[in-house]
């Protein structure tokens, strides 16, 4: 039952992060990607087999854990991954909202300067 | 100590970073710095590379946990030699003098540094994990310094940069952790023996194509390249000789890996795809080089084609391809930093990038013009130089799996890179120029001359004597290449 809680969640919040990353405004494709990240960072979590809250304990003896516990690994590669996403998410929002402080419309469509369109002849543009 | 050598390519630039940050508001000895910590790199490659040679695989793991759970560092033949081509053009371009531009403020050499560690740490890791955070550490690195230039154009360009990559790195997350889920392992040799057997296992495929897709937009393929034209015509030359070693050629390597390394048994059902894909990027990158007028834009667009010959290398498989993939990525990387480094040389003399602006350089700066036609030539693959072995040694393959149809566009391709390199000889060099300077421009500074002589020695001699490098290429593809393959002649 939570295995698919969890899968409507990852695809749902992917869902939402992928529609706002494929918006003309440049913050929301910010705070899309950070989003879908959030998606991804649900699977990695996902990864390390979810169920029942077992102590991670070994008999003496044995070489392995008594009952299924979660699998460490994951929750330190998320933990990473959730660090690093996280600063992404900042110096993204910070890069969008710097750009839409020289063009208040900060539309995608609009991000010409670095890319100049053809000139009205045919003609590639300059980059000044 | 051998473990403090294994890790060298990423804890030398990462030291230097931090020295060059302590060192912010002191630019003279900022820059000595800088250098310093480039040479030891180069040193410490070289080490590596010397020690890689009888076949000898130099291994870390850290923490001392035993083998498949540590994080390990693992340097091979292959791995050595990228690592050292890395430092020979990372010396280059902090040689090169940057009169503005990202490396001359405060934040460049710590963001060049910063973008060595984690090329350095993605070259020598044997765990997938590891690799998707050192390809972090190249974004960031990255980033930093497209934006560190401030202007408008920059921030835009650091955006498209930010965007597509970004998507590529959560693709690449999504899909290791996917692989660990699957197998358990995070370890290229762990992971490799995990899926020896699930070549058909649709889940396996699935997951192994996203983590192909994803190092795929690292490497700027069709049709993921237009992070790459975006971003790179408005960056400092410098940087952009250091982009060309530093980001593209690490996914493409990655790939290697991954293909051939970490899934082998899946590598037959994506060579098609691969193959496909490597052809479009070939003649979509060479149009757009040729239609330009920008030196910058058209370099770029160059190197989006470049990088299809290398994929296509990569999609043909075996030693022989890996062999291929390998070489052609080490002349890349130096012919293609050098004509960067020399597009910053003519924009410096002629007084601008486009080439409508400026001509009649051939007259005034000969000098120039011979290491541009030098450079040029080995881009477009005139025997003798080294371009000409990089694509015989792609063909050579491609018509022994009688693949011809890729091979026709592989030379297709190569006739319009002559076309567009003319393009650059005649409207640069050849034709008058069109508003002609009054007052004659400053002479190159010296460390211009000795950082493009530098690579474009190490291009001649890769080219006048490629068997030693092509039999070393073939021994280090021996290790990464499937057993399967090792057989097969």
């Amino acid at each position: 039952m939570i295995e698919w809680a969890i899968a409507a969640s990852v695809t749902l919040v992917a869902a939402a992060g992928l529609y706002l990353a494929s918006s003309r405004d440049v913050v929301s494709i910010s705070v899309g990607l950070a989003l879908l990240g959030s998606a991804v960072n649900l699977f990695v979590f996902a990864a390390g087999r979810i169920g029942q809250a077992a102590p991670p304990l070994i008999a003496p003896g044995a070489a392995a854990p008594l009952a299924a516990v979660a699998n460490p690994v994951p929750q330190a590669l998320v933990l990473t991954a959730i660090v690093i996403g996280f600063a992404f998410a900042c110096f993204g929002i910070a890069l969008a909202l710097a750009l839409a402080a020289h063009d208040s419309r900060a539309d995608a469509d609009a991000l010409e300067q670095a890319e100049p369109p053809p000139r009205p002849d045919g003609e590639p543009g300059e980059i000044p | 100590m051998n473990g403090v050598l294994v890790a060298a390519p990423v804890l030398v630039p990462l030291l230097t970073a931090a020295l060059t940050v302590a060192l912010a508001r002191r630019p003279r000895r900022q820059r000595a710095a800088s250098a310093v910590g480039a040479l030891l790199l180069l040193l410490c490659c070289a080490a590596l590379l010397y020690g890689s040679i009888g076949g000898i695989v130099l291994t870390a793991r850290f923490g001392e946990w035993a083998a498949p759970f540590a994080i390990a560092f693992r340097i091979d033949r292959a791995a050595a030699l990228m690592l050292t081509v890395n430092a020979v053009l990372a010396v280059a371009v902090l040689v090169y003098p940057s009169r503005g531009g990202a490396l001359a403020t405060p934040f460049g050499p710590p963001l060049a540094h910063g973008l060595l560690a984690g090329a350095g740490g993605a070259y020598a890791t044997a765990d997938l994990f590891n690799l998707y955070v050192w390809f972090e550490v190249m974004l960031i690195a990255a980033l930093g310094l497209i934006v560190a230039g401030r202007k408008p154009a920059h921030l835009e360009a650091g955006l498209k940069y930010l965007v597509l990559n970004l998507f590529g790195t959560v693709l690449l997350l999504a899909a290791v952790t996917g692989l660990y889920g699957l197998t358990g392992q995070l370890n290229y040799e762990a992971l490799g023996r995990a899926l020896a057997g699930r070549g058909d296992d649709p889940l396996a495929l699935l997951l192994g194509a996203l983590l192909l897709v994803a190092l795929l937009i690292k490497a700027g393929a069709f049709p993921f390249l237009f992070w790459l034209p975006a971003a790179y015509p408005v960056l400092p030359v410098p940087v952009l000789a250091l982009f060309t070693a530093l980001t593209t050629k690490v996914g493409a390597y990655a790939l290697l890996r991954v293909l051939y390394e970490v899934f082998p048994a899946g590598a037959p059902a994506y060579a098609q795809a691969l193959g496909w894909i490597a052809c479009a990027t070939m003649v979509a990158g060479v149009m757009g080089a040729v239609y330009h007028y920008d030196l910058r834009r058209i370099l770029a667009f160059h190197s989006v084609s470049q990088m299809g010959y290398i994929l296509l290398a990569a999609a043909l498989g075996g030693v022989a391809g890996i062999a291929a993939a390998l070489f052609f990525s080490i002349h890349h990387i130096l012919v293609k930093a050098n004509l960067y480094l020399i597009a910053g040389m003519i924009a410096s003399k002629g007084g601008h990038h486009d080439l409508r602006r400026i001509g009649a350089l051939a007259r005034s700066d000969p000098m120039l013009a011979v290491l541009f036609a030098l450079s040029a030539a080995a881009l477009v693959g005139i025997p003798p130089l080294s371009g000409f072995w990089a694509k015989l040694l792609v063909l050579r393959e491609g018509f022994g799996q009688e693949r011809y149809l890729w091979m026709a566009l592989a030379l297709l391709t190569s006739g319009l890179t002559l076309l567009s390199m003319a393009k650059i000889w005649i409207e640069a060099f050849w034709k008058p120029h069109p508003t002609p300077p009054t007052e004659p421009p400053a002479a190159h500074p010296p460390g211009a001359w000795a950082a493009c002589g530098m690579l474009s020695l190490l291009a001649l001699a890769m080219g006048l004597m490629p068997g030693p490098l092509i039999d070393f290429l073939y021994a280090a593809a021996g290790t990464i290449a499937p057993p399967l393959a090792k057989v097969s002649p």
